[in-house]
């Protein structure tokens, strides 16, 4: 029985791809006085739900669809988080 | 000689291009919508400017699952012509027919201007009417259009000369300050390997007509259509 899974999927931008919006945001929060930050980065957070067999087919359709659509090798790095979904009383 | 103007919902330089194959160069040209397969009787196929499906997650990300797209990618790969102008350059990095990125512009502006580019080759029949390091000078309208390669990648695009067009001052000068967008090397505009399929972020389309004082980009559509028909 497939068991429904929820997603958290963090994609950032390769460290050798310049991030001039990165650069902006940590240049404000220089001047709000937090001096001492350095290395920020902007990525992207995508929330989705999704049902499988198993973690691990879970985890392989994940892969899949970061591969080839939510995140571009070329110019991004990805990683997710990955949640079981309790199933509702009344589905039971 | 039959031109193909893509169209995605965004697009919006379809019409402008169109413009320039039938009207101004008297080619047959059909308009072919995102959903469409058949493009089997099409010689040339332009990805024109826009905001395909709103930029969304990347831009280019979601056209390049159109339909369409798996035709574009077998006539590319038959070694046919492919021109992406702008977000059809974005586009056609989407999906592999070029490689690296397009990515935000350095600092951060969306940028609407006329810039001076250098034609680094004239082999081809993209820039046949061009001469060798001849300064010209078309539009350019895009936030994302920082063109990104790893390495490996950029010493391969210098080596085998797939650069056709880059960013550089009036007197043709190639620095850091004739670089309106932060590109790599540059680069406004590449090739593949075999040089068939280009992609530019400039666009030609906004610099033909002679009516808007602005002409550099005819040559282009030109040399492709003298080119193509030379065989």
């Amino acid at each position: 029985m497939a068991i429904q899974f929820k997603a958290r999927i963090y994609v950032t931008l390769r460290p050798s791809v310049l991030d001039p919006a990165g650069v902006a945001v940590q240049s404000g929060l220089h001047q709000l006085g937090y001096d001492s930050v350095e290395g920020v980065r902007i990525g992207k957070y995508i929330e989705l739900q999704l049902s499988a067999e198993n973690q691990t087919a879970a985890e392989a359709q994940l892969d899949q669809m970061c591969d080839r659509l939510l995140a571009n090798p070329v110019i991004e790095n990805y990683c997710f988080e990955l949640d079981e979904v309790p199933a509702l009383a009344v589905d039971r | 000689m039959k031109f193909g103007v893509i169209v995605f919902p965004g697009s919006n330089c379809d019409r402008d291009v169109a413009y320039v194959t039938r009207e101004l160069l008297g080619s047959s040209t059909r308009m072919v919508w995102h959903q469409d397969t058949d493009i089997s009787d099409l010689d040339v196929i332009i990805v024109p400017g826009g905001f395909s499906y709103g930029d969304y997650l990347r831009c280019g990300a979601i056209a390049r699952f159109s339909n369409v797209m798996n035709s574009i990618l077998d006539h590319g790969k038959q070694g046919k012509w492919v021109l992406g102008i702008c977000n059809g350059f974005q586009i056609l990095t989407e999906v592999g027919l070029l490689p690296g990125a397009l990515v935000r512009n350095r600092d951060l502006h969306f940028i609407c201007d006329r810039v001076p580019l250098k034609i680094e080759r004239t082999d081809l029949p993209w820039t046949r009417h061009y001469t060798p390091q001849q300064v010209i000078t078309l539009p350019i309208a895009h936030g994302e259009g920082r063109y990104y390669a790893d390495p490996d990648t950029l010493k391969q695009l210098e080596d085998q000369q797939q650069i056709l067009f880059r960013y550089c001052s009036a007197t043709g000068a190639v620095n850091d300050s004739s670089n309106p967008n932060g590109s790599l090397n540059n680069i406004a505009g590449i090739v593949n390997s075999s040089g068939n399929v280009l992609g530019m972020m400039p666009h030609p389309e906004r610099a033909s007509d002679p009516i808007l004082q602005a002409t550099d980009g005819m040559a282009l559509f030109q040399g492709l259509l003298d080119g193509v028909l030379v065989g």
